[in-house]
């Protein structure tokens, strides 16, 4: 090919333009097929409340419901739990809750609306596990100062008894509240804050 | 008829020249004689690829990919489908046959100086299909639905959570859904099925073109190229074909004999291949009561749990995979094959192999206060293998190397070696039958067994030095 004679800025100018535009292009061409993965309508639909029926919960019992997919934890405290969440504050990372993700009714010292009734999405806040429930005090695997609570068996986290995480385990924050209401003494609904109720 | 084959072949050849890239690749392409045992796992890599390929083609025509139907079907597969089981085990038996030959494939170039100058190129492709391999079983273990494949699945999607601003949007987007759900399983046997099969191949392309342009490393780490007869071959080079080719089918033959034996008589492996909380179908409500991943993974999942603090393992995690892109620039040693390389080096590889077996157990533990506290310990050695590797390698006095290829002793030269160890552990007893007899028997002979030990153990400590 004879180049003699040829402008090659104007050849350097036309390669530039083509390779920004086709960028471009290629740019907003992704965009569908990334927003393609993002959660389906269908999905983010999904997600109504639940209603709970606790009358049949005993002192001591959990009971798991499914909400958003997720389980969350049903809980009915007896005094002596209550009693052994007043004296962990040593041993934890958030005794107050401050880091953690929960509606302002719960946000405190033993973290539910009522203080027998404890309520939380039971996935560990580090990766997601669902921690098992262990109320049992000093069992073999666990140590002596264990007093009973939540252990996730994934990475070794530990929570007390208010779902308040230990100090150096792998989980951040306190496992996370869900919003939810009483309807009547022992009809629950998860997924409603009570400040739903007060506006109703 | 002959001449019309011949004819036919004649006028491919003129279109495309296969003979071409036949000998440039195989015929004439010149490897060290030296290959060793440690360099059958390339080809056995490439066969467990195409097994994998092949099983996994004849697997997606029965298995379903929805949430509600998946572990049925997987379950239709090993009962109902003729001979479904037999390939389904061979995929599975293969993808952890795949880790374990890519591992020692990795150790060989680790031992050998593979991965340095002028062979950085390949060992990085290595890691990238490496990497891609992980992905791969990732996300192929979810496909089965069962507990481990889901709340495995929710762990390492949590992973990418833990990435500051854009984590809790990025795992999102992943999930393509709130938890793990039927978005998820579509999504990854998307990914599962050709997207990352894909990937691999062309990594193994690239993989392959790379080391065909500077040609094979070997046992002792010297350049064959550096010494050629008057044709320009090397005169310590054979060419692949026949002698290697020929050579790993051998390896083909013995490798497939263990890889049958796994699949027809132990396909989950006691649980380290197909983990028994993987024969529960999927329950979002309820984590197993001992979840680890399958052993392929542990070490890293080891590390990820040694850190406590979430971000943190998530990088101590990747960094450890991470890391062993940068080896051709952490090697500052002046010989590539551990043969030549001073004691210090020797030691490192040493605890290096024993923390990352180790890390491999702990991971498939329990996280008691005694693992966690192992586990910190072996991931400093694992770390500081590479993080102090600047520095020992360029302290260490190496031996000198020679010019050629050496000789070693073979298999066979051990053989009376071999058989005397077995007379000094043993020792033969006339032993009185019921019947009055008194017959010869073998018996083991403690007090020889702890010589060999000891003499074992002398020869491992002389060979790290």
């Amino acid at each position: 090919m004879n180049n003699e004679g040829v402008d090659t800025s104007k050849r350097q100018f036309l390669t530039s333009a083509l390779t920004v535009v086709g960028a471009v292009g290629t740019g907003y061409l992704a965009v569908p097929f990334l927003s393609q993965m993002q959660p389906s309508s269908k999905a983010m639909a999904a997600g109504a409340p639940v209603e709970v029926d606790i009358s049949k919960l005993e002192s001591g019992q959990l009971l798991r419901v499914a909400w958003r997919g997720k389980p969350v934890w049903v809980l009915n405290r007896p005094p002596r739990m209550l009693k052994i969440i007043e004296g962990m504050d040593t041993f934890l990372e958030d005794p107050s809750s401050n880091e953690s993700l929960q509606p302002e009714s719960s946000k405190n010292a033993v973290r539910s609306i009522k203080p027998e009734i404890f309520i939380a999405v039971g996935l560990c806040t580090h990766l997601g596990c669902s921690p098992t429930f262990r109320p049992e005090v000093a069992p073999p695997d666990l140590g002596d100062d264990w007093e009973g609570g939540f252990f996730c068996p994934c990475h070794g986290s530990k929570f007390d008894l208010a779902g308040r995480v230990y100090r150096s385990v792998p989980a951040p924050t306190n496992l996370e509240i869900p919003p939810y209401r009483y309807i009547t003494d022992t009809q629950i609904i998860i997924g409603e804050d009570t400040a739903v109720e007060e506006n109703a | 008829m002959k001449k019309q084959i011949t004819a036919c072949g004649d006028w491919i050849l003129d279109r495309m020249a296969m003979d071409k890239v036949w000998n440039q690749h195989m015929a004439q392409y010149y490897a060290p004689k030296n290959f060793n045992f440690w360099y059958f796992f390339g080809s056995l890599a490439l066969l467990v690829l195409v097994n994998q390929i092949v099983t996994g083609i004849f697997l997606t025509m029965n298995y379903k990919p929805d949430a509600k139907l998946a572990f049925d079907s997987v379950e239709y597969i090993m009962r109902d489908v003729p001979w479904g089981w037999l390939i389904r085990y061979m995929h599975s038996t293969g993808a952890s046959a795949f880790f374990l030959v890519v591992y020692l494939h990795m150790f060989r170039g680790i031992m050998y100086g593979s991965f340095k100058k002028p062979r950085e190129l390949i060992w990085i492709f290595g890691m990238l299909i490496f990497f891609a391999l992980m992905a791969e079983a990732f996300t192929g273990y979810l496909l089965p639905w069962g507990q481990m494949s889901y709340w495995g699945a929710q762990v390492i999607i949590s992973l990418f959570s833990a990435i500051p601003v854009i984590g809790d949007d990025l795992s999102l987007w992943i999930r393509g859904d709130f938890v793990i759900a039927d978005a998820t399983l579509n999504r990854f046997f998307a990914f599962h099925v050709i997207a990352v099969p894909l990937v691999i191949l062309l990594l193994v392309f690239l993989h392959i073109v790379a080391l065909h342009e500077v040609g094979s490393n070997n046992p002792d780490g010297i350049e064959i190229k550096e010494n050629k007869d008057e044709n320009g071959i090397p005169l310590d080079g054979i060419p692949f074909h026949p002698y290697y080719s020929v050579k790993d089918i051998v390896g083909v033959g013995v490798f497939l004999f263990f890889f049958a034996a796994v699949i027809f008589y132990a396909p989950d492996m006691g649980g380290y291949f197909l983990e028994h909380d993987n024969f529960v179908p999927a329950d979002p409500l309820k984590t197993p009561e001992h979840i680890a991943p399958v052993w392929y993974f542990t070490p890293y999942y080891a590390i990820l749990r040694a850190v406590p603090d979430k971000f943190a393992g998530v990088i101590a995690m990747g960094a450890a995979v991470f890391v062993l892109f940068l080896l051709p620039w952490l090697d500052r040693s002046p010989v590539k094959s551990i043969r030549y390389r001073g004691g210090i080096y020797k030691k490192a590889l040493f605890l290096f192999v024993i923390s990352f077996l180790a890390l491999g157990y702990l991971g498939t533990q329990p996280a008691t206060d005694t693992a966690i506290l192992m586990t910190r310990i072996f991931t400093v050695i694992y770390f500081a293998f590479f993080l102090l590797m600047p520095i020992y390698t360029r302290w260490e006095k190496v031996k000198p190397v020679p010019k050629r290829l050496t000789e070693q002793p073979s298999l066979e030269d051990h053989i009376p070696a071999m058989i005397d160890t077995f007379n000094e552990m043993t020792v033969r007893k006339p032993i009185k039958t019921a019947e009055g007899d008194t017959v010869v028997k073998l018996r083991p002979n403690p007090s020889g067994m702890v010589t060999v030990l000891i003499r074992f153990l002398k020869k491992l400590k002389a060979s790290l030095d």
